[in-house]
């Protein structure tokens, strides 16, 4: 063991703070200006500049991770947001302003220096209306390829007629249709509607044989303009509902309160401790559910169990999503927090309520055995998932992973712990990892996480049975109208089921945002099965999907 | 005893027990309210129209089709607690060609319209949906979004509504026995054209927004033609 400090990134301060004039002076040749936003500094860029101020910042303070980008229209011109963080210590935030001309937005790509890029470019492009120079695939991602305008954009006409085609492609029996390369190839289509893509993905894959050649997600089937309804509702009610649609595995109330910490935080709004111990509890509630959905439908996946650990999920997820019926009154479209607190107290008689939350943690823990003894230590399991969609950790974080496909890749990462929120740094518990960067690794920790989540739940039961019955407070005094200073910008994540989910708002004054941005994760971990599975067998293919555990709500939002 | 003796014996045993068995009368077990109520003659008259109806209502073949939110409550709705299949209808297909009811779980898009069609029409007749959740009825929480479509029965025909937002597995699964009710009286929603469909784009009206296109999607290729305010 070395006694010796860690080496310090540039502009990092030894009490783990940044240094922002340190930052601006290692870039002192391309900052035009610096803007003060809630969560961090930001520095405005020239267009042409973009590549090599993310390099330097990447190699030389340390953001490597690009976990968002934001474009929105102003009135005199266009802005896109890079937001970086470091994998090491996501407190320390960067935002990267690239204003373009109302004319000409046009701007340099940053996909060389991170390879997430390329999908959020191509969505601000599709949707905002900035192009992107040097970008390699600069083409619509989640409206149809014949869309007429930018619906993001000031001047979008909404009632214009569209034409949407419904391209067939060849008949692979017919005819081969082959890679550009190869003569040997063969073009499979993977749904829309396909039981294993989880929704309505279409994924077109070229084949060598049975080994995948090539892999290109097409999403946007499920684009059902969440940004847009964010953006004409207001902030103190009407947001609220639409966070439980993006991820709807039962994640409702990990999605409500990455909106409700953001506007929180916009806002300036204080959260009472008792209804932050309810919203941990809660939120680690859904996270047991959404697992449970993403390990039996991969074993679902993987060989087709539909009568046994499917059902056993299916079981249990019932059993959880009763407790969050009794608390909330929903099974799966909870609409339970509030900015400034939760809707309602802990249901009546409360005993009986926290009797059935240990007795559900208690049982929940021996069937996680039955789960590890017909999954992680099956023969047949393992030979399918061990040592296939290999993703390593340096690829991980070039294209943004968070969530469990990143602790799978045995990278620490956790928003919970390293950017606190909630009632979590009070509590013990450990971040899962796994160093095998496998379909297995990603699978286990899921598993290992929902114990996790069972012994915070369990702390949490604890908390609120001791609680002074005097002090029960579940919201605090928040305004009827929110309307937050104009030009006020801020971007937080909390970790969803998913991994980060960020949410970038943008006020103007008005009790409605003016730019609402969704970061993700099953966005960004989706780009990163190409890498997972080139060069693999089909059924690899499929099991990697799996073993992402996205939900096209989300992915297209 | 020799084995030819023994074999003789176990056969005239086993006479004697189906003898036994028949008796004058039937048995008790084979007894049922059917038989009490047309005596020994073991068939019945009825109409074929009927008798199909009864039987396609009583054996749904399910395409396994998830979209969005309202998937994961369909997915409840076949699993252990509230278990479809109790009332025939939870076999699940994968494929439509081999599917005679559709359950469209969630918010069509119109990206998706097309695909949605394509799929139903590929299914064989005689063919029901069941639209649930709201975004099938109207387009639900998200009915002003751009890119929404308003409605299942913008794109196909509809057997029985089920709202909700997601609606309960209870729920489903009371839609379902609504719809094998009415598919077991010879009710169906009649197959009308509706307001978008696909055509060939060659077919198309020739308009500032097809010759504008016209460079990028071929004559031949299928297309749906969306306009919003009109539909």
């Amino acid at each position: 063991m070395s006694l010796e400090q860690p080496e310090l990134d540039v502009g990092e301060r030894p009490d783990g703070g940044l240094d922002y004039d340190a930052l601006a002076d290692l870039l002192s040749e391309y900052v035009l200006d610096r803007e003060q936003h809630i969560n961090c500094e930001a520095f405005v860029i020239r267009p042409g500049d973009v590549p090599a101020v993310l390099s330097t910042l990447r190699d030389r303070a340390g953001f490597d991770h690009m976990s968002c980008l934001t474009a929105q229209e102003y009135r005199d011109r266009y802005e896109s947001i890079y937001h970086l963080r470091k994998y090491d210590d996501p407190t320390q935030e960067l935002s990267i302003v690239v204003p373009t001309a109302r004319d000409d937005p046009t701007s340099e790509s940053a996909t060389d220096v991170f390879d997430t890029a390329n999908w959020h470019e191509r969505e601000a492009y599709d949707l905002v209306g900035i192009e992107y120079e040097d970008h390699p695939d600069l083409r619509r991602i989640l409206m149809p390829e014949t869309w007429q305008g930018h619906p993001l954009s000031r001047d979008y006409n909404q009632d214009q007629p569209q034409i949407v085609p419904l391209r067939e492609y060849p008949n692979p029996m017919d005819k081969r249709t082959e890679a550009p390369d190869n003569a040997d190839t063969m073009f499979l289509n993977i749904g829309p509607h396909h039981p294993a893509t989880h929704g309505v993905l279409h994924l077109k894959t070229i084949l060598d044989g049975e080994q995948v050649l090539d892999v290109d997600p097409d999403i946007g089937y499920l684009h059902r303009c969440e940004e847009q309804m964010c953006q004409q509702s207001t902030y103190r009610h009407q947001i609220m509902p639409y966070p439980d649609r993006w991820d709807y595995l039962s994640s409702g109330i990990l999605n409500e309160w990455a909106y409700a910490r953001t506007a929180e935080d916009l806002a300036d709004l204080e959260v009472p401790e008792y209804a932050q111990v309810i919203r941990t509890m809660s939120a680690e509630m859904c996270r047991i559910a959404s697992h449970l959905l993403a390990v039996g439908t991969f074993a679902l996946d993987i060989y087709g169990d539909f009568t046994a650990i499917f059902m056993y999920a299916v079981t249990d997820r019932e059993k959880v999503e009763k407790l969050l019926e009794d608390l909330t009154g929903q099974r799966l479209m909870f609409n339970y927090l509030r900015l400034g607190g939760v809707a309602w107290d802990l249901p009546e008689p409360r005993e009986e309520y926290f009797e059935n939350v240990r007795s559900f943690t208690e049982q929940f823990r021996e069937s996680l055995t039955e789960y590890h003894d017909m999954l992680s230590s099956n023969e047949l399991f393992q030979m399918r998932v061990i040592d296939t969609g290999i993703l390593p950790p340096e690829e991980a974080k070039r294209y943004g992973c968070t969530g469990p496909v990143a602790r799978g890749s045995g990278i620490d990462y956790d928003l919970r712990r390293d950017d606190p929120y909630g009632y979590y740094d009070e509590l013990e518990w450990d971040v899962v990892t796994d160093d095998g960067c496998d379909n297995y690794s990603r699978a286990l920790v899921r598993l290992n996480e929902m114990e996790q989540s069972a012994r915070i739940i369990d702390q949490c039961v604890d908390i609120l049975e001791n609680w002074p019955v005097d002090d029960r407070r579940i919201q605090s005094n928040v305004p009827r109208t929110l309307k937050p200073d104009p030009d006020k910008e801020i971007y937080r994540a909390v970790e969803g089921a998913k991994g980060e989910l960020g949410i970038y708002i943008r006020a103007d004054g008005t009790e409605r945002p003016a730019r609402f941005k969704i970061r993700s994760p099953s966005f960004c971990n989706l780009q990163s099965l190409e890498v997972m599975s080139e060069g693999e067998y089909i059924p690899d293919l499929i099991a990697a999907l799996g073993s992402l555990d996205i939900v096209l709500g989300e992915v297209d939002r | 005893m020799s084995d030819e003796d023994q074999l003789h014996d176990t056969l005239e045993q086993a006479q004697s027990t189906q003898e036994a068995r028949m008796g004058t009368g039937m048995d008790e077990r084979f007894n049922s309210k059917l038989r009490q109520a047309f005596g020994t003659s073991p068939f019945m008259l009825t109409k074929f129209d009927k008798f199909m109806n009864w039987v396609r209502g009583n054996s749904m073949f399910v395409l396994l089709f998830g979209i969005a939110c309202c998937s994961i409550e369909m997915m409840h709705h076949y699993g252990t607690k509230h278990d479809v299949d109790r009332f025939g209808a939870g076999v699940p297909r994968a494929s439509p060609r081999q599917a005679d009811v559709i359950i469209i779980p969630g918010t069509i898009v119109s990206k998706f319209g097309p695909r949605l069609k394509r799929v139903y029409d590929q299914m064989p007749e005689p063919k029901f949906v069941v639209s649930m959740g709201s975004c099938t009825i109207s387009g639900g929480p998200f009915q002003e979004g751009y890119n929404v479509i308003k409605g299942a029965e913008e794109i196909v025909p509809v057997d029985i509504h089920v709202p909700g937002c997601p609606p309960r597995p209870e729920a489903l699964v009371y839609g379902i026995l609504k719809m094998q009710e009415n598919i077991r009286a010879g009710e169906s929603s009649p197959v009308t054209v509706k307001p978008y469909e696909l055509d060939e784009f060659g077919d198309l009206e020739r308009d500032e927004l097809v010759q504008e296109l016209a460079s990028e999607i071929n004559e031949d290729d299928l297309v749906m033609r969306y306009d919003w305010v009109e539909a």
